[in-house]
């Protein structure tokens, strides 16, 4: 199997996507769920460029990675804007701590 | 291997490396460096995939912006350092999941016929002068629809801190 393949991609990608759900998992710090977020959002853009190169005559699938980078940083924006409203609000951005609905 | 296999092996290793170590290191601003070395190495895998606008913008968008917004968040919010960042009993299904994630993709690309066009490695053409026709054209809808994700996007972060500010003013006030 040649180095530079669509199943090296592939592999990449899984190991980001796998990653990704760990942390989101096991991560407590909510600024820490966000960077497992970025990590399976980048998987998919990687998978969606490489299955354009090696599959396909036309590049659709990178327009599809532009706008998953776009909703991404879209995405990003938003919850640390509530990140540090939830902090300013309740002095901690662990989010097992973060329980109450209602201020 | 050749100089590009080598450069590519070099970059994918990188990636994956990083990647664990965002998930994985105690130090939140490690990780978030760490991701940054993802960033980089992803970008450079768009260069492989001759996707070159790909590969700068995800240099701009996310190192650039991205990266930079999060380490501020960091700085606004938490203390750094002796923080416990790790759910205990959430490690052992995290590990489940990711374990279970890998087997079934890995199940997935090994069985599935993917049909490789022939010659996939050698074209590397530019291709921003074609994502722009496309975007333009027959994804047009999908395009604006994103510039107005990105205008409520914008407006939401605003309005999200805007409002705590005030009330803290009128608090220091009292």
């Amino acid at each position: 199997m040649p180095v530079i393949s669509l199943e090296s991609y592939l592999l990449v990608g899984m190991m980001l996507f796998a990653f990704g759900m760990f942390g989101i998992i096991t991560r407590k710090n909510a600024i820490s769920v966000l960077l497992g977020f970025e990590l399976v959002m980048n998987a998919a853009g990687l998978n969606f460029a490489a299955f354009s190169h090696f599959t396909d005559k036309t590049i659709h699938g990178q327009v599809f990675t532009l706008f998953i980078i776009a909703l991404a940083a879209a995405e990003s924006v938003v919850i640390l804007a509530l990140i540090i409203a939830v902090y300013q609000k309740m002095n901690t951005i662990q989010i097992d701590e973060i329980d109450s609905l209602k201020g | 291997m050749e100089l590009k296999e080598i450069i590519f092996f070099i970059l994918a290793t990188a990636t994956v490396l990083s990647g664990w170590l965002v998930v994985s290191l105690k130090n939140i601003i490690h990780s978030a460096f760490a991701l940054l070395i993802t960033f980089f190495g992803v970008g450079g895998l768009f260069v492989y995939l001759s996707a070159d606008f790909l590969a700068a913008t995800q240099i701009l968008i996310y190192v650039g912006g991205v990266m930079i917004l999060v380490l501020f968040a960091i700085m606004l919010s938490e203390k750094v350092y002796n923080v416990s960042i790790f759910h205990a009993s959430k490690i052992l299904p995290g590990l489940l999941v990711l374990g279970g994630v890998q087997v079934v993709l890995l199940r997935v690309m090994i069985e599935s016929p993917w049909r490789i066009r022939a010659g996939a490695d050698s074209v590397m053409r530019p291709t921003t002068e074609i994502l722009g026709g496309l975007l333009l054209n027959e994804y047009l809808l999908p395009f604006e629809v994103i510039s107005v994700l990105l205008l409520a996007a914008l407006i939401g972060a605003v309005v999200l801190i805007r409002k705590e500010v005030k009330r803290r003013r009128e608090g220091a006030c009292l």
